[in-house]
């Protein structure tokens, strides 16, 4: 029977995925971009684009910085409002992705995140609400939900009570204790924690002496912060016992492998996809080898 | 888009700070002039945006500017040498058949992408007259290949020292000898255009960001235009003049 047990699958707050490999969000947009060069129901899923109420523009461009081995972005959350992602979005996404997919939810007030996940909550296609209480490039809200052990459960609770859906919560590392966070959200009944959103950072531009990046400040991503997500889902994973989902820097089969024995039961993967637009892919298909190399036979075994 | 290996045949400097690259590959991915294509260099994390200036079936050509890091090592790539490529990325210059008499206006590392769209313009039959703009005369390149498409070049250089002293919109030929404009060039430039050509000319006005993929993924090269925004990197570079909002 092990012979045609799928190796790669996994359970994530009771779907089952046929491996744990999923494009975090805001790096695959809604999946078209990369059903252009690939079939990309090969993922175990995908989170889509940060989705508010409201349709936002996000921040004025220059919104990205290159930095060694990773690179800085200040979107602020542009997309186009829940109510467009349900009419225009989610309809067309059907048509090239038909698994469960991760619908990521950000907010300024405990009402936006309430409002725009008891839309999605009606959604069929969404399988996980990933709660994002985490984003550092928009003022006045996300991260500062994120920053709070008290105000990250108040949205947990209130977005927990509009849904049947698995939540996820999605966390910041731009903080002091990322466990004391974790716990809170676990407590007010998240059924899985997501880490780690970026790190905050900024540069300058030598020319014009002025920061490169229009927000002044954006989020680290890429393999220069793998160490920290690694060392935070680790403690994170000791802490709580609902999944976690651990991201930041993955780039290569060998990193989800490190992220699950670090404690992940499916890893998400950023920047890389902006980099390869078949990183997902390559990685999913460079598992076998690499599972063999270390003598692990399936994922599930790794997170016990 | 297509994800594709390249190899270099040609790398060699041909003005002040500006190298031409030719690529050897699938040429096909591109499938309009004033595209752009996305290479992988070693050692940086970012792929780094370049216009192609020229393809084929079996070759892309690039000309880029010496700008920072990433293009200073471009330079010291030998010929032999293998490049991860993502090509036939952006809308390019889309409609050839927006008029009949274009006038074409490049500004320094913009001149490229029009090349291409001058070579179509003139196998369509058309007369191309073309403008094209400098710092000086150590920074001229193309000159030569607009004149072989048979285009009529006028020159502009901010010093004098080739062409028409100032800038661009100082060398453009009178109106009503044109009916409609392409053009690529650094954002001062292409404002001062906007301004200076009659108003109800149709033009396609091709647009510089930093970006993060260069295919539509990460938002990070938004611009407002009219009635919405717009990628530039997946829905442009090349936008509407009509569509344009002008940013303070």
């Amino acid at each position: 029977m092990a012979s045609v047990e799928n190796r790669l699958a996994i359970n994530l707050c009771g779907i089952e995925l046929d491996n744990a490999v999923i494009p975090a969000s805001g790096t695959f947009g809604y999946g078209r971009e990369f059903a252009e060069v690939y079939d990309i129901n090969i993922l175990g899923t995908f989170s889509f684009k940060g989705t508010t109420k409201e349709p936002r523009l996000g921040n004025p461009t220059p919104r990205i910085a290159e930095t060694p081995c990773g690179m800085l972005n200040a979107v602020g959350l542009q997309n186009p409002g829940v109510d467009k992602v349900i009419a225009e979005e989610l309809p067309a996404m059907a048509k090239f992705f038909h698994k469960p997919v991760m619908a990521n939810v950000s907010g300024f007030s405990v009402e936006d995140y309430v409002y725009t996940c008891e839309k999605l909550d009606k959604e069929t296609q969404v399988g996980w609400l990933e709660v994002n209480i985490s984003c550092p490039n928009v003022h006045g809200g996300g991260m500062s939900f994120g920053t709070d052990p008290e105000a990250a459960a108040e949205v947990t609770c209130a977005v927990k009570a509009v849904t049947t859906k698995p939540v996820i919560v999605k966390l910041s590392p731009n903080v002091t204790d990322i466990v004391e966070i974790a716990k809170a959200c676990e407590a007010a009944g998240a059924d899985g924690i997501s880490l780690i959103n970026t790190l905050l950072g900024m540069r300058i531009d030598l020319k014009t002496r002025k920061p490169i990046l229009a927000n002044t400040t954006g989020g680290l991503s890429g393999p220069a912060v793998f160490p920290v997500a690694l060392r935070m889902v680790y403690q994170v994973a000791q802490a709580v016992s609902v999944p976690v989902v651990g991201m930041g820097g993955v780039t290569t089969a060998e990193d989800v492998l490190e992220m699950m024995m670090a404690g992940a039961t499916a890893v998400e993967v950023g920047a890389a996809n902006l980099v390869d637009p078949l990183a997902c892919k390559r990685i999913i298909e460079a598992l076998p080898a690499a599972m063999d190399k270390y003598g692990i036979k399936t994922l599930k075994e790794l997170k016990g | 888009m297509k994800q594709s290996v390249f190899v270099i045949k040609e790398n060699r400097r041909i003005a002040e700070g500006i190298w031409k690259m030719v690529l050897a590959g699938d040429g096909t991915a591109v499938t309009a002039p004033g595209q752009f294509i996305d290479i992988k260099l070693d050692g940086r994390f970012l792929r780094r945006p370049i216009s192609v200036h020229d393809a084929d079936e079996g070759s892309i050509t690039i000309i880029y500017k010496v700008l920072g890091h990433g293009t200073d090592d471009m330079t010291r790539y030998k010929p032999g040498k293998q490049l991860d490529v993502l090509a036939g990325l952006g809308n390019g210059f889309w409609d050839p058949g927006y008029g009949a008499r274009p006038l074409l206006i490049g500004g320094g590392v913009g001149i490229p992408p029009l090349y291409l769209l001058a070579k179509q313009l003139r196998a369509a039959g058309m007369p191309v007259q073309v403008v094209l703009g400098f710092n000086s005369k150590a920074d001229v390149f193309c000159v030569e290949e607009f004149e072989a498409l048979g285009c009529d070049v006028r020159m502009a250089s901010a010093d004098g020292s080739a062409g028409v002293k100032g800038f661009v919109t100082d060398a453009l030929p009178s109106p009503g000898t044109y009916d409609c404009f392409f053009t690529c060039g650094p954002l001062p430039m292409l404002k001062a255009l906007d301004a200076a050509i009659p108003a109800g000319v149709p033009g396609q006005l091709s647009f510089e960001e930093r970006m993060g993929c260069g295919f539509g993924a990460c938002m990070g090269c938004t611009v407002p235009v009219k009635g919405g925004y717009k990628r530039i990197c997946k829905d442009g570079p090349v936008l509407d003049r009509e569509e344009i909002v002008w940013q303070a």
